[in-house]
C-alpha cells in the first residue's frame, strides 16, 4: 500500500482536528511529517528524500531540494521572444491577491506599462511591468516561487 | 534547533571559507551573489547561488531586506555575513532575530553597543579596561578644557567612525575649535551623527588586537593576539602572531582586558578587541571592538588549530562555546600577507580586471584563503583583496622565510599586484627586527621612493 495525495489530505484533516502538533508516519520507504501552523520552527529535512513527491502537502516542513542556480532548467527562448526578467530578489506572485485572477495568462496581450506580477521582498509588495509591448508567450516563474534579480519571469513575443 | 542550510551574505575569498567549513560540517551552502559575481569561486563551490541584485553593493550585498528575503526563500535556517558589507549593521542582526532567522554573530544590541564608539569606551572603562587619556566633547569650550589637560598632539574621532575613518589629528590647542567645528560637521555627513571625542595622540603605537570567542551568556575565551601595525592608510597589509617582542606579562594583561570587556558585554560568537600599544609608555589602551569575523583570523587558527568559524556557528547552533581557556594553545608563529589588485607603482591604485593566470603557493605550513583562479575576473565594485597568503613556522625568522619562499611562488598575471612589494616589505631589516609601529609603512614608502628616484638618476 502507497499513499495517494487522497490518504494525506485525510491524514492531515485528522491531524488538524487532533489535540497534537505533529505527526511523523513511516511506511514503505515513505516519510510523512505534518506540522501544524507554519510559525513554528520547521524540522529540517534532508534534501532529495523519497518522500519528495508529499513535500507538497506539508510545504512548510519540507525544503526544496536546493539546485545549483546554474542548473535551473528553463525552456530555451525561441528567435524573437523578449525576456521579462525579475528587477529584484523576491517571492513572485502572478495575481493580486491570493484566489484572484492572474494579472496576465499566455496569450494576454501587453503593453509597456502592464503589470505582470508582484514581487515581495519582506512583507513590501512591487509591481513588475512587462516592459515591451506584444502577447505573453511564455511564463516560467510559478506563483509563489523565489525569483532571482535577473531571473527570466515571463517571455513576450513583441508586436503592436 | 540545528543549523542545516546556512545563507552567506557576502563574497570574495571569505565566502569560500565559510562554504569550506559549511562543507566540513556536512551543512549547505547557499551563496547570496550580485550578477558581478555569479561566476566566481564561492558561486562554483555553493550548493546554491541565488542571484540578489547588480553588482554594485548598494543594490545587492548591502540590502538588508533582500537578504533575508534570500535566506526565508531558500528556507536557510542562518545567516553568516562574513565581513564588511553588513556584518557590522544592527539592522540585519534585528531582522533575521525579528524573522526567526539565525544570524551567525553577535546580538543586534552588541553590535550597537560597540558600533557607538563612546559607547564601546564607557563599556572599556566600566570593565576596567584602559582608554587612552579623553573623552566625549560636546562643544570647543569642553574640547579646550579636556585639550588642555591632555596635552597635544590631540586626535578628534567621530563616535560613528572606526577602522581610521572619521580621524583629524591636531597639534596645536589653538587650532582645536575650528578642528573640532570641522570634524562634527564631516562626521555629520558621513556617520549621520556629529558628536566626537577626545583622544591622546600616541605618537608611536601599535595596533595589537585580541581574537575572542563568546557564547552570549558571560563566558568568553582569548585565542592570542595578532599584531596588525604594518597599515597603509588604516589597511593593513601584514599580520602576524605572536606580537613581536611584548612581555608575557604584557601579552597576558592585554588578553585579559580583552576578556573582561566581552564577558562584561556577554558578548556572543567572534569579535577582536582592537588596543593601541603606546611604545614610548610601554602602555596599552582600548581602540575599539569588531563584532565579526576578521580579515586575519587565518593566523590565529594557524598557531591554535581552532577553526573559529566553526565555533561562530556552533554558538549560533545553540551548542555553546566547546573551547575551554586551558585547553588553548599558541605554537609558533604565523604571519599573513594581504595580496591585494593594486599597483604599488601607481599610489596603490585598485587594478580591477581579468587574472589570466594565478599560481598560489603551497606546501608544509602555507595556506592561501582565496577566491581567485586563472581567468577569474575582478569586478570593480568591491575591495582589492586577491588573497591572503599565511604561513606558519616554529618561530618568527622561520616563519618569514617561508613567506617569502611563498611569495616568491606566487605568479597572478592580468591585474597588478601588490606582491612584489610585499616581499620588499618583509625583507625590510626594520620589519626583520619585529615591533614596528603603526608609522612604519608611510616611511618605508618614503625611503624606497627616495631610493628609487636616486637610482633612476644615477
Amino acid at each position: 500500500m502507497t499513499l495517494s495525495a487522497k490518504d494525506v489530505q485525510e491524514i492531515m484533516r485528522l491531524l488538524e482536528s487532533s489535540s497534537f502538533d505533529s505527526l511523523s508516519l513511516e511506511m514503505n520507504g515513505v516519510k510523512l511529517h505534518l506540522q501544524r501552523g507554519s510559525a513554528a520552527a520547521p524540522a529540517r529535512q534532508p534534501l532529495a528524500q523519497p518522500s519528495a513527491p508529499l513535500s507538497q502537502s506539508a510545504p512548510e516542513s519540507q525544503p526544496q531540494a536546493v539546485n545549483s542556480a546554474v542548473n535551473k532548467i528553463k525552456p530555451a527562448s525561441e528567435p524573437g521572444l523578449a525576456d521579462v526578467s525579475s528587477p529584484l530578489l523576491g517571492t513572485f506572485y502572478r495575481a493580486p491577491k491570493p484566489g484572484e485572477p492572474p494579472f496576465v495568462e499566455i496569450g494576454a496581450k501587453v503593453e509597456e506599462d502592464t503589470v505582470i506580477g508582484i514581487i515581495e521582498v519582506m512583507k513590501l509588495m512591487n509591481s513588475v511591468r512587462a516592459g515591451v509591448k506584444g502577447v505573453v508567450a511564455q511564463i516560467l516563474a510559478e506563483n509563489g516561487d523565489l525569483v532571482e534579480y535577473s531571473e527570466t519571469l515571463m517571455r513576450v513575443r513583441p508586436g503592436a | 534547533m540545528a543549523i542545516r542550510r546556512i545563507l552567506i551574505a557576502n563574497r570574495g575569498e571569505i565566502a569560500v571559507r565559510v562554504i569550506r567549513t559549511c562543507r566540513t560540517l556536512g551543512i549547505e551552502a547557499v551563496l547570496a551573489a550580485s550578477e558581478a559575481d555569479l561566476d566566481s569561486l564561492p558561486a562554483r563551490l555553493a550548493d546554491r547561488t541565488v542571484c540578489i541584485g547588480p553588482g554594485r553593493p548598494a543594490e545587492s550585498y548591502l540590502k538588508v531586506d533582500t537578504i533575508v528575503q534570500a535566506a526565508l526563500g531558500v528556507k536557510a535556517d542562518a545567516i553568516h555575513p562574513g565581513y564588511g558589507f553588513l556584518s557590522e549593521r544592527p539592522a540585519l542582526a534585528r531582522v533575521c532575530e525579528q524573522e526567526g532567522v539565525t544570524f551567525i554573530g553577535p546580538t543586534a544590541a552588541q553590535i550597537e553597543a560597540v558600533g557607538d564608539k563612546l559607547r564601546a569606551r564607557a563599556e572599556a572603562e566600566a570593565a576596567g579596561v584602559p582608554t587612552a587619556p579623553g573623552g566625549a566633547v560636546e562643544n570647543a569650550n569642553e574640547a579646550l578644557v579636556l585639550g588642555r589637560e591632555i596635552g597635544p598632539p590631540l586626535l578628534i574621532k567621530a563616535v560613528g567612525g572606526g577602522g581610521g575613518r572619521g580621524m583629524k589629528r591636531v597639534d596645536r590647542l589653538e587650532d582645536l575649535p575650528a578642528a573640532m567645528d570641522m570634524a562634527a560637521a564631516e562626521a555629520g555627513a558621513a556617520f549621520g551623527d556629529t558628536r566626537v571625542y577626545l583622544e591622546r595622540f600616541v605618537a608611536r603605537g601599535r595596533h595589537v588586537e585580541v581574537q575572542i570567542i563568546g557564547d552570549g551568556k558571560g563566558r568568553v575565551v582569548h585565542l592570542g593576539e595578532r599584531d596588525c601595525s604594518v597599515q597603509r592608510r588604516y589597511q593593513k597589509l601584514i599580520e602576524e602572531t605572536p606580537a613581536p617582542g611584548l612581555s608575557a606579562d604584557f601579552r597576558a594583561r592585554i588578553h585579559k582586558a580583552a576578556v573582561q570587556l566581552t564577558e562584561r558585554l556577554s558578548y556572543r560568537s567572534a569579535g577582536t578587541v582592537e588596543f593601541l600599544v603606546d611604545v614610548d609608555r610601554h602602555a596599552f589602551y582600548f581602540l575599539e571592538m569588531n563584532a565579526r569575523i576578521q580579515v586575519e583570523h587565518p593566523i590565529t587558527e594557524a598557531v591554535t588549530k581552532v577553526d573559529i568559524v566553526a565555533e561562530q556557528i556552533a554558538i549560533a547552533d545553540g551548542k555553546g562555546l566547546r573551547l575551554k581557556q586551558k585547553d588553548i594553545h599558541r605554537d609558533g608563529c604565523a604571519i599573513e600577507c594581504r595580496i591585494n589588485a593594486e599597483d604599488p607603482a601607481h599610489d596603490f591604485h585598485p587594478s580591477p580586471g581579468t587574472v589570466h593566470t594565478a599560481v598560489w603557493p603551497s606546501g608544509d605550513g602555507v595556506r592561501v584563503d582565496t577566491h581567485i583562479f586563472s581567468g577569474a575576473r575582478v569586478p570593480p565594485f568591491y575591495d582589492s583583496l586577491l588573497a591572503k597568503v599565511i604561513v606558519h613556522d616554529a618561530d618568527r625568522p622561520a616563519a618569514l622565510h617561508k613567506m617569502q619562499r611563498a611569495l616568491a611562488e606566487t605568479r597572478v598575471e592580468g591585474v597588478a599586484t601588490n606582491v612584489t612589494f610585499q616581499s620588499e616589505v618583509l625583507a625590510d631589516p626594520e620589519f626583520e627586527k619585529g615591533g614596528v609601529d603603526t608609522g612604519y609603512l608611510p616611511k618605508f614608502l618614503e625611503r624606497r621612493r627616495s631610493a628609487q628616484e636616486v637610482s633612476a638618476r644615477g
